[in-house]
């Protein structure tokens, strides 16, 4: 074949060696979604084998040289409910395997770790809890729910990682959530799947799965050395945020430790529990929910800060309730620790390593 | 009588296209213009959504084109957007939606029925007016510039975002919209008030079952997308902040009110090409349809349960996961009666006398990629499975065999069957039928590798793509020059048998239907006498009865 100019002969030969037909399984739910495909799979082969078969062997038997008289045959309600009650069966059995895979993909366990994720036209700017901040990438380590909150600046975009079979739209103004557990490290596709405008195609990234260890070592070779958290905590300072949230008897507004995820009672008598939802809603649109006991007088920060700005905010908030500086302090270069909110006892051993260090750093 | 086909034609030697026919009874183009007969605003309708055709076909082509290579080598991300866009806002709005109604259900319901028009003819006129126009607005919208929105005009890209020509394409499909509802209203009154004597409901043909269900969705789903569209214009306009977060609007809202009209509007896209299949399966294979009634109510019901699926374009976009489960439940439900309608036509076929005219090789394909649309549109109900494979070329490929596949396939089994009718001449027969292989074989190799694609999680509406999915797209474009011989082709032969084809005579298939028991190309008024019904539908034993004192009578005097 030396005839065959080697310029044409690279096409075929580039497209036979890397031609997948089958997206890479690396995530806990893909092999349960790809269990689901399989059996629809096989149930639409057989449905559609029977229509085949049905049409063939009748034209085989019926043609009008073998059967030149049709014969007039009315209908029959026996089979009417035959291939009404089967494929109804059929259809069935995939709701309530498909409802359940769904739900195990948007209902994130209680340890997950959280990472923030916000789109805009066009690149997806990954917020890391621990200060580290990437764009059209997203690192995570295997073997550990990660649950990504995510939200768009302008647009309806759609973070889709095909090799976890897991997919989200970052709506405007509203944050979602999914989850997944990766489990093979290596690096797989990003894409934004809901089309934004001129470049949505190159709205990609990649994920990068590491192990535990690769994963901690990156952490603390990106960090920006200043938490989520801490930007939350400066930004709430240069805003004045803290002229009325600042947990005096007096305050003009509510002390906001131990806020998040609690039921408030609002001056309209009606409860409400404080998601990051919740608190987005009130640093940007404060006037829509007064906590009973305050007058509404916060003004709004529309348009003054950014999603990541507020995103800052809501976990600087989400961390008052804890002895964050402690553990933001850890974060920027460890694993977020296994559950948010209570401290779990894996956690506890490096907390009392960084007062050991603080105290170093007193003296 | 060749045993291979049940065409029986008139001798050629004596035989003439009657003198006074609708196509002849007046000449010159205003006669055209400020027609109304429902048969010449079919063939004005015939003419002008292929003219769209041609226009959405072309947007295509250059997309296959594009999508040769992973990269974009032929045109700007701008432009691509624009021509998947237009393509999108061409052929559903302009091309499938009125395709069957507009050309078929127009021609067709008064003859089926045995009346002498629409109940409303000037109306009928008005609507293909609206149509032309909001067509115009589309032309000036893509010879200004385009719009690059996608078809499904997602807020607030459309509203805030794109710098395009956003209010000349909706204030296209609003315009185009009113044609569609005065279209519904216009076939519901016909069929309630315009049928001959003796034309019970249950003795009406299948097609009329099938374009009464349209004609539902028509009236109540069309207003819908008209209201989108006004406020798609108005926030853009003048911006009162429905749609815009900031301001306390929803984006999700207009996604809502967007899929409340195209979801049933997607039945109005296949419902005409089931009504056409079963009357073509039936007379292929000399068979009353298998379980009349149940394929009959498989379409209402298709319209009614087409109203409560629509959120599940949204699974992954926020709705509350129980509202998700409903709205998966009742996808499911919707699947229903397709399924019986497939498994009753395959059964029609038990014990026929089948023959395989161009009509029914084209019912064939409708069969097979109908079924392989259905199946996947299974998959993506199913909630769990929606999450992977929503937004991907998976879906792309699902609708085009829906819409596509199904639709056009069906659409030319229609128009190779009653194209004897329309014109009083046959198309040539083993063109048709290679035409019509050649159309099966090009459109699953140019969208079958689209369901690996989109499993592989390739996303729609992409200009650059990984390297790795080039082969399945080089096997996709190669199908779709295949794909277009099988559009040309028919074209072609067709065009060429205006002038050529062999007379057709009055009932060229030996079909039951009323609108074969006058002559073709039929009257302005249809009919001499207004027929009398006194036989249920697809009686072929009537059929006979009726040939034979036919035959007696001539017998003498041929003497």
């Amino acid at each position: 074949m030396n005839h065959i100019s080697p310029v044409i002969w690279q096409f075929p030969v580039k497209w036979m060696t890397n031609f997948p037909l089958f997206p890479p399984e690396a995530s806990t739910i893909a092999p349960q979604m790809d269990a689901l495909l399989f059996f629809m799979v096989l149930v639409s082969l057989i449905g559609l084998t029977v229509v085949v078969l049905l049409i063939i062997s009748f034209s085989i038997l019926y043609n009008k040289k073998r059967h030149p008289v049709a014969e007039q045959i009315e209908g029959s309600i026996l089979l009417e409910a035959t291939w009404t009650i089967i494929p109804l069966g059929l259809f069935l059995v995939m709701f309530v395997w498909g409802a359940v895979i769904y739900f195990r993909v948007f209902t994130p366990p209680a340890n997950a770790m959280n990472i923030y994720v916000v789109g805009k036209q066009w690149m997806w700017k990954i917020e890391h809890p621990g200060g580290q901040h990437e764009i059209n990438a997203l690192h995570v380590p295997a073997g550990r729910a990660v649950q990504l909150t995510l939200i768009s600046q302008d647009v309806f975009h759609s973070f889709s990682i095909p090799a976890f079979r897991v997919k989200r739209e970052a709506i405007p103004g509203r944050y979602t959530t999914v989850w997944f557990e990766a489990t093979t490290p290596g690096t797989y596709h990003l894409f934004c799947t809901q089309y934004c405008g001129t470049n949505h195609s190159q709205m990609i990234g990649d994920v990068v799965v590491q192990t535990p260890e690769d994963y901690r070592k990156w952490l603390s070779n990106s960090t920006s050395g200043v938490s989520l958290a801490q930007d939350g905590e400066r930004l709430f300072a240069s805003l004045s945020c803290s002229a009325c949230h600042n947990a005096r008897p007096n305050a003009r507004g509510p002390n906001l430790a131990n806020v998040y995820g609690s039921r408030l009672t609002l001056s309209n008598g009606q409860t409400i529990t404080a998601d990051e939802a919740y608190l987005r809603q009130s640093i940007l649109n404060p006037s829509q929910h007064i906590t009973q006991g305050y007058a509404p007088i916060m003004p709004t920060y529309q348009g003054q800060i950014s999603e990541e700005g507020v995103i800052a905010l809501i976990e600087f908030i989400k961390n008052l309730n804890s002895d964050y500086r402690i553990q933001q302090t850890l974060n920027t270069t460890d694993l977020p620790p296994e559950s948010e909110g209570k401290t779990p006892p894996a956690a506890q051993a490096p907390a009392a390593k960084a007062h050991a260090t603080q105290g170093r750093v007193k003296k | 009588m060749s045993t291979n086909t049940i065409v029986s034609l008139p001798d050629q030697e004596t035989a003439r296209i009657p003198k006074k026919n609708f196509l002849t009874k007046e000449n010159g183009l205003l006669s055209w213009l400020l027609t109304r007969d429902h048969k010449r605003i079919a063939i004005l309708y015939l003419i002008t959504t292929t003219f769209f055709f041609i226009i959405g076909g072309a947007a295509a082509a250059l997309i296959r084109l594009e999508l040769l290579t992973p990269t974009g080598d032929m045109v700007s991300s701008d432009t691509y957007n624009k021509l998947f866009s237009i393509h999108g806002i061409i052929m559903v709005f302009f091309f499938l939606v009125p395709i069957a109604p507009g050309v078929l259900g127009n021609f067709l319901i008064p003859l089926m029925i045995g009346a002498k028009d629409v109940a409303l003819p000037r109306i009928n006129l008005l609507s293909w007016y609206l149509f032309v126009i909001g067509g115009c607005f589309e032309l000036y919208m893509m010879i200004f510039g385009g719009v690059d929105t996608g078809w499904t005009f997602t807020t607030p890209l459309s509203t805030h975002y794109v710098n395009s020509h956003v209010i000349g394409a909706a204030m296209g499909i609003f315009i185009a919209g009113f044609s569609s509802i005065l279209t519904g209203i216009n076939f519901i009154v016909t069929i309630h008030k315009m049928r001959a004597p003796g034309m019970t409901w249950f003795r009406l043909p299948l097609f009329i079952w099938s374009y009464y269900a349209t004609s539902i969705i028509f009236v109540l789903a069309t207003p819908v997308i008209a209201i989108s569209m006004v406020l798609i214009m108005l926030e853009r306009v003048i911006g009162i902040g429905l749609f815009d977060p900031t301001k306390g609007g929803d984006p999700l809202l207009f996604q809502h009110l967007f899929w409340f009209y195209s979801h049933p509007a997607v039945y109005v896209m296949i419902l005409p090409g089931m009504g056409i299949i079963s009357e073509v399966i039936s007379n292929f294979s000399r068979k009353r349809v298998f379980g009349y009634t149940a394929v009959a109510f498989s379409s209402v019901a298709i319209a009614v349960f087409s109203f409560f699926v629509w959120a599940h374009h949204m699974f992954i976009m926020g709705i509350s996961t129980y509202s998700a489960l409903l709205f998966s439940l009742f996808s499911m439900l919707v699947a229903i009666p397709s399924a019986i309608k497939v498994f009753n036509w395959s059964a029609t076929l038990y014990k026929g006398s089948i023959t395989f005219d161009t009509p029914m090789l084209y019912a064939f394909g409708f069969i097979g990629l109908f079924t392989i649309g259905g199946c996947t549109g299974v998959m993506l109900a199913t909630l769990g499975m929606d999450i992977h494979v929503t937004e991907t070329y998976f879906i792309v490929a699902h609708f085009h065999y829906v819409m596509v596949g199904g639709m056009v396939s069906a659409f030319m089994a229609g128009l190779h069957f009653w194209w004897p009718k329309m014109t009083g001449r046959m198309y040539p027969e083993s063109l048709g039928r290679l035409a019509a292989v050649i159309l099966f074989i090009g459109f699953n190799l140019t969208f079958f590798p689209q369901f690996i694609l989109g499993y592989l999680g390739m996303p729609r509406r992409y200009h650059f793509y990984p390297p790795e999915f080039q082969a399945l797209n080089v096997l996709s474009t190669s199908g779709a020059s295949i794909l277009a011989i099988g559009y040309l082709l028919p074209a072609l032969y067709l065009i060429w048998s205006l002038r050529h084809g062999a007379i057709a005579g009055n009932n060229p298939w030996q079909a039951t239907g009323l609108e074969w028991q006058t002559q073709s190309p039929p009257l302005t008024e249809n009919f001499t006498e207004i027929p009398i019904m006194d036989h249920e539908a697809y009686d072929y034993a009537w059929l006979e009865r009726q040939s034979r004192d036919n035959r007696r009578e001539e017998a003498p005097s041929a003497e």
